[in-house]
């Protein structure tokens, strides 16, 4: 090892500093290593696991929005939506290989986001969640009317989704789901860990803690909230057009404002600006949900609301930076003591 | 002609009705920032409480009227104290998931005291049928509505401009730290407008139980109404309020009978091209 290599040098040039940034750890390798391995569970309920992925991939779409760059967004299905119908047109209308018609619907959802962060880049605060509000909501209404295309409440019928690589089918046991929904998840996972951790994702998060200080460094932060906007909107497609492809069937409510709450809440639960908290919280949300769903089907939504409330009140972060904070506390005690 | 004018008619009471539920949220968002979405809850708890004073103590639908403001004012005070001023420096985001959780709290105990059901709501029968006022043929209900609308947006606008409880609502409005620096107490003004603001909202939500209809998911049918209400009129206004809440109340109505098909997409619309045109909303001043 030279001495040019030392971890000082390293850190002190540029390139070394997001080198190091990027390094995985071993908590990170360990956490999707447990998630594979859901699949070996005995009597493990697959179905809810790739709903727990996609919920995850969404939830972290809302991430790059919310916890990276500082702008909420209360209709972020919007973009979840395009995704699920685009996909859904293409498995209708013959163009039946999974893997384009997800790159496709990514595709039209960042072009509807990049518009989208245009719209609003000038808008904040409350006026912000109005717009992203509103947005959302006329989508939904539009979806909704036009049953002769849509086919309104009922859905779009008829899906035909070819075999994953032309080998593995989707089957009623949801295995090809499983792992097509995991490897995308993944996939994409990687690719926004990488983006967020370059020089791009640090001007983000820059423009979140002080915009005009970022202006005074030399760094343009004009465009960033409309390619915020359009990374986190493919995104949010492809987790859409998981949603399609693996259930073979959309219908309003993937874009309906219900969705765009619930991904905040399960962002909210797991921890916003850290890659991971989107997929802790839709592991504790769904699984929650599945579980009081069958002890009270009523009044399950009173133990959500209560977790809501709980969350915000004592681990103001998130759960996920809550357990971190510990876990350095404990690892600096530790440390100190001889 | 008299068509249009009946369904003018019906959106204005409509809006009247939308402005009592949203002004607290208005002002309490002017006054202390605070997100409350939980000011739809109070409605609808204001329609139950209506409804059990009227079905169970047989108490004459206008008595129950002061009664909602009274019990609602204090429900909602109640929590200001024990939950809301713990979140007023906390940001909006957290504001709105604190608040939404409540929502789904109220939603899941209004279910189990009262059942999911729509309830019935008997109105005494001076408030039934149709009036001819002017050559047209009015709901007496829709009447009676715009009659305690307005008295209800004087007394508050009148009450802000001209009492000295009023005079240190606005210096709260205007800046909070400056006017705790002189001497007032903010915390007991923040409790006192939100006891009126909650109990207006519960006075909304028993008004509204017999047009719109009362069942546990009414906080979440309205709550994107009201939203809309405070942010196009300008938080801490209600002038601002008044007027978007009869311009969404008429555009409302209008597009439902004109353009069925459309549905709500009007609204939304309007919606948003005015939050992109004035961010701060129609009388809000530039933050």
């Amino acid at each position: 090892m030279s001495a040019f290599d030392s971890p000082q040098n390293r850190a002190a040039s540029g390139t070394g500093y997001f080198a190091s940034l990027s390094r995985w750890n071993i908590f990170e390798i360990l956490f999707w290593l447990a998630l594979a391995s859901l699949y070996f569970w005995p009597h493990a309920d697959l179905v809810l696991m790739s709903q727990i992925f996609i919920w995850g991939l969404f939830a972290m779409s809302l991430d790059v929005l919310l916890g990276y760059r500082g702008i909420p967004s209360l209709g972020h299905a919007a973009f979840f939506g395009i995704g699920a119908y685009v996909a859904g047109y293409c498995g209708k209308f013959g163009w039946t290989e999974p893997i384009s018609a997800l790159v496709l619907a990514m595709l039209v959802a960042a072009g509807v986001g990049w518009l989208t962060g245009k719209l609003v880049q000038r808008v904040a605060g409350v006026a912000l969640l109005m717009v992203t509000l509103g947005l959302n909501l006329i989508l939904y209404d539009l979806v909704h009317r036009s049953t002769e295309i849509t086919g309104g409440d009922d859905g779009l019928q008829g899906i035909v989704i070819d075999p994953v690589l032309g080998l593995f089918r989707f089957d009623i046991f949801g295995r090809t789901a499983f792992w097509y929904a995991l490897i995308v998840t993944f996939v994409l996972f990687v690719a926004t860990r990488a983006i967020i951790k370059s020089p791009f994702g640090l001007a983000l998060t820059g423009a979140r803690e002080n915009p005009r200080r970022m202006i005074m460094l030399g760094a343009p932060v004009e465009g960033d909230v409309s390619r915020a906007f359009a990374l986190a909107a493919a995104l949010a497609g492809a987790s859409g057009a998981l949603l399609t492809q693996t259930t073979q069937f959309v219908a309003p409510s993937s874009l309906s404002f219900q969705r765009s709450a619930d991904v905040l809440v399960i962002l909210i639960i797991g921890g916003a600006g850290r890659l991971y908290g989107g997929f802790i919280g839709a592991l504790i949300f769904l699984f929650l949900r599945d579980w009081l769903a069958a002890i009270s089907p009523v009044y399950w939504y009173f133990w959500i609301g209560l977790l809501l409330v709980v969350v915000v009140s004592f681990f103001r972060k998130g759960i996920l930076p809550t357990i971190e904070d510990v876990y350095t506390r404990w690892r600096g005690r530790r440390g100190a003591s001889p | 002609m008299s068509a249009v004018l009946t369904v003018l008619f019906n959106g204005i009471a409509y809006g009247f009705l939308l402005f009592i539920m949203s002004v607290g949220l208005s002002v309490t968002l002017g006054m202390m920032n605070f997100v409350n979405l939980a000011q739809a809850s109070f409605s609808m708890f204001g329609g139950y409480v209506m409804v059990m004073a009227m079905q169970w103590f047989g108490v004459p639908f206008l008595l129950t009227l002061p009664l909602v403001f009274l019990v609602i004012g204090v429900l909602s005070v109640v929590m200001e104290r024990l939950v809301f001023r713990h979140f007023y420096n906390t940001d909006d985001l957290t504001q709105v998931l604190l608040t939404i959780g409540l929502v789904f709290m109220s939603i899941a105990t209004a279910t189990y005291f009262w059942g999911g059901t729509y309830q019935r709501i008997d109105m005494p029968p001076w408030l039934i049928g149709q009036r001819e006022i002017f050559g047209l043929t009015l709901e007496t209900y829709r009447i009676f509505l715009i009659v305690i609308g307005l008295a209800m947006a004087l007394a508050l606008i009148l009450g802000l401009e001209r009492t000295r409880f009023g005079a240190m609502v606005r210096a709260c409005v205007d800046n909070r730290r400056v006017a705790g620096a002189c001497g007032l107490n903010t915390g007991l003004i923040f409790a006192l407008t939100f006891a009126v603001g909650g109990g207006l909202a519960g006075l909304g939500g028993a008004l509204s139980a017999n047009l719109l209809g009362l069942d546990p998911n009414f906080p979440l049918r309205y709550l994107v109404y009201l939203l809309i209400i405070v942010s196009v009129g300008g938080m801490g206004t209600i002038s601002g309020t008044l007027i978007a809440g009869i311009a969404l109340g008429v555009a409302d109505v209008m597009g439902k009978y004109y353009f069925p098909q459309f549905g709500g997409f009007v609204i939304y619309v309007l919606t948003v091209l005015c939050m992109l045109w004035r961010p701060q909303g129609l009388m809000g001043r530039k933050a």
